[in-house]
């Protein structure tokens, strides 16, 4: 058995070397299909792993409160809304929380200059316990102070981006900025953090968050972040059980109306990326596994082609003692070789191309292949070679000798 | 006991609404060491017979006995076995693999035998040698003459030591003096021991043979033995 594959196997071989232009292009529908698969997955494994590592080191004892409006409540101009109260709440009847910080986004503007220069950033107000929750801490300068707050100081902190971006001095403590018309020191410059999926990190200014409130005028409006690090010994489960208790009653739930509030943990927030991604990995997946579809196709219908070509040949090896299974397994092992080829090909250059793609995108994570993908790449381009390699070995197997041995 | 032994063998072809009888009940035995010609004009029913005996297509009714063996009612599967260990073929147009070069010509059947490189390439030298090709075993099919190329087909015919050799008009394709050398190399091979079985439409091809049978109209015509050993061609 194995000495009959080996013997199939080298004259395939030596039938697709025959014909190198014919097989070539066979086999470059499997090969684009493969290719496509492999970049698609290298570039988004990558990313995976790369976002599992960064949100590792966010560290997995902090969360984030954000309010939540139904899409159809937004459509009716219904908006929930976090209030500085229901911070004040939690600070003072939670338990397990280590530091709590309000954040609020510039809700107009967010545009920021120094000189001529003109810049947008994401401008956030909030308090001295965000470098806390945050673990960011300054390089240069301080950080927001409790004081600041209660004075409603116009100082800022800001991220070595926003340096970059408004052409400051490389300490640009004591320098004035105009955020939404309103000069602002700048006190202190954070450290830096680098790009997630290239978006800067560094790319924010921090206010106080009082500041940032008398900023934006209309205070029945204020929807806040509230973003807290839980204490060593606390349970995340408890305190997000807790939390959701509390906020409940105060915003008057009844028990059958839904939570007008989320609560994540960055941990939820990796897995919903890890679900995105793997959507996007499946989708992707499905849509070329149709190439590989056609490329299947296309190796069907040369060896057809080629079992044609070679019915008289097929006559000779009969009439001198081939069995229905040498011609059979002599045309799929062609097909098999065939399609595995452009399997392997399309491989390195699938490869080739996701490190290419990650590479050329700056601050994009490096590409990686996992073993899986490189097995499912060449088991399914395998499998595609049998599949549609079958029915024109069977022709060639089930061909009469002499019928064959008379074919012109 | 006969070599091949065949009792009241037809063969039916229906052509529309009309059947043809390729073969018309056939009764011959052919022994071992026998040197026969199957002679005919086209039509006689001669090729049909061949590929009877040949074991390539079965008969519609009749019996047939190679070698001891109820060939007749095989499957395709064992009617390849048996081509493989009882028939060399030789055929007008050749009818070699044209990527693969003499020697790996003559060492395809022996494939189907599952017989390893190195004894199978031993054994198809052997046969090259005996054809006198022993010097052109890498040529490829088109890069040998039209004689050389029927000694390529005559050694991959021997290289399985068949019990018969069955040619069907080995010459048709020849020039007459490629002919003559081709006709010696059978004469020899009779002479060795070996069983032919040629048919052909050319009498001075069967003038060769020891026995000339005459086919006509898919019955057996004549069947007569020539004694005193072969004539020499007149070319």
């Amino acid at each position: 058995m194995f000495f009959a594959l080996f013997e199939s196997a080298r004259s395939a071989l030596a039938s697709i070397y025959a014909h190198g232009l014919r097989s070539f292009l066979t086999t470059l529908g499997i090969v684009i299909g493969v290719a496509s698969v492999i970049a698609v997955v290298s570039v988004t494994q990558g990313m995976s792993s790369f976002i599992g590592d960064t949100f590792a080191s966010l560290g997995t004892n902090s969360l984030t409160i954000q309010s939540y409006t139904p899409f159809e409540d937004q459509m009716k101009g219904i908006r929930a809304r976090l209030t500085p109260e229901d911070l004040e709440m939690i600070e003072r009847r939670a338990e397990g929380i280590a530091s709590i910080t309000p954040i609020l986004y510039a809700n107009r503007s967010s545009q920021i200059k120094y000189g001529s220069q003109t810049a947008f950033s994401q401008i956030m107000g909030t308090t001295y316990a965000y470098q806390d929750v945050a673990q960011s801490y300054t390089q240069i300068g301080r950080f927001l102070a409790q004081t600041d707050n209660l004075t409603r100081r116009r100082i800022a902190v800001i991220g070595e981006k926003v340096r970059e971006n408004l052409s400051l001095p490389e300490n640009p403590v004591n320098e004035y900025v105009e955020i939404g018309g309103e000069w602002f020191k700048i006190v202190g410059m954070l450290e830096e953090r680098g790009d997630i999926m290239g978006f800067s990190q560094d790319d924010i200014v921090l206010v106080p968050y009082a500041t940032m409130v008398s900023l934006q005028g209309n205070q029945t409006r204020t929807d806040i972040q509230i973003q807290l690090s839980l204490s060593d010994s606390a349970d995340i489960e408890d305190v997000s059980r807790q939390l959701t208790t509390l906020l409940r009653n105060a915003h008057d739930l009844r028990s059958d109306e839904d939570d007008d509030f989320r609560i994540q943990t960055a941990e939820q927030l990796m897995e919903e990326f890890d679900q995105i991604i793997g959507m996007v990995t499946v989708v992707i997946g499905g849509i070329v596994s149709i190439s590989l579809l056609v490329g299947g196709i296309g190796i069907m219908n040369i060896m057809l082609v080629s079992v044609t070509e070679r019915t008289r040949e097929i006559g000779i090896c009969k009439a001198i003692g081939a069995k229905r299974h040498h011609i059979l397994m002599q045309f799929l092992i062609e097909a098999l070789l065939l399609s595995l080829l452009g399997g392997i090909i399309g491989l390195a250059i699938g490869f080739g191309l996701g490190t290419l793609i990650s590479n050329t995108i700056p601050g994009f994570p490096s590409a990686s292949i996992p073993l899986w993908s490189i097995a499912l790449a060449l088991g399914f381009s395998g499998f595609v070679g049998v599949l549609f390699g079958i029915l024109p070995a069977a022709k060639a197997a089930n061909l009469d000798p002499i019928d064959a041995l008379r074919y012109e | 006991m006969a070599l091949i032994e065949i009792k009241r063998i037809t063969k039916f072809y229906e052509m529309g609404s009309q059947v043809v009888k390729a073969l018309d009940g056939i009764d011959i035995d052919v022994k071992k060491n026998d040197y026969l010609a199957f002679i005919g004009s086209s039509g006689s029913g001669k090729s049909t017979m061949l590929n009877i005996l040949g074991c390539l297509d079965k008969p519609t009714t009749g019996e047939y006995h190679l070698n001891g063996k109820n060939v007749e009612a095989l499957e395709q599967n064992e009617l390849s076995e048996i081509r493989n260990r009882e028939i060399g073929f030789i055929f007008q147009s050749f009818n070699l693999l044209p990527r693969a070069n003499a020697l790996g010509n003559v060492m395809q059947p022996l494939i189907y035998r599952n017989i390893g490189f190195r004894k199978r390439k031993e054994m198809a030298m052997r046969a090259l040698q005996r054809v006198g090709l022993g010097d052109r075993v890498d040529h490829l099919p088109n890069q040998l003459s039209g004689g050389q190329r029927q000694r390529v087909a005559i050694a991959r015919a021997l290289v399985t030591s068949p019990s018969i050799l069955l040619a069907d008009e080995p010459t048709g394709n020849l020039d007459s003096r490629t002919t003559i050398e081709i006709m010696q190399l059978f004469d020899e091979l009779h002479a060795e021991g070996h069983t032919l079985i040629v048919v052909t439409h050319e009498d001075e091809i069967a003038q060769h043979c020891h026995r000339v049978v005459e086919m006509k109209d898919g019955k057996i015509f004549n069947d007569s033995t020539v004694t005193g050993g072969s004539a020499k061609v007149t070319a």
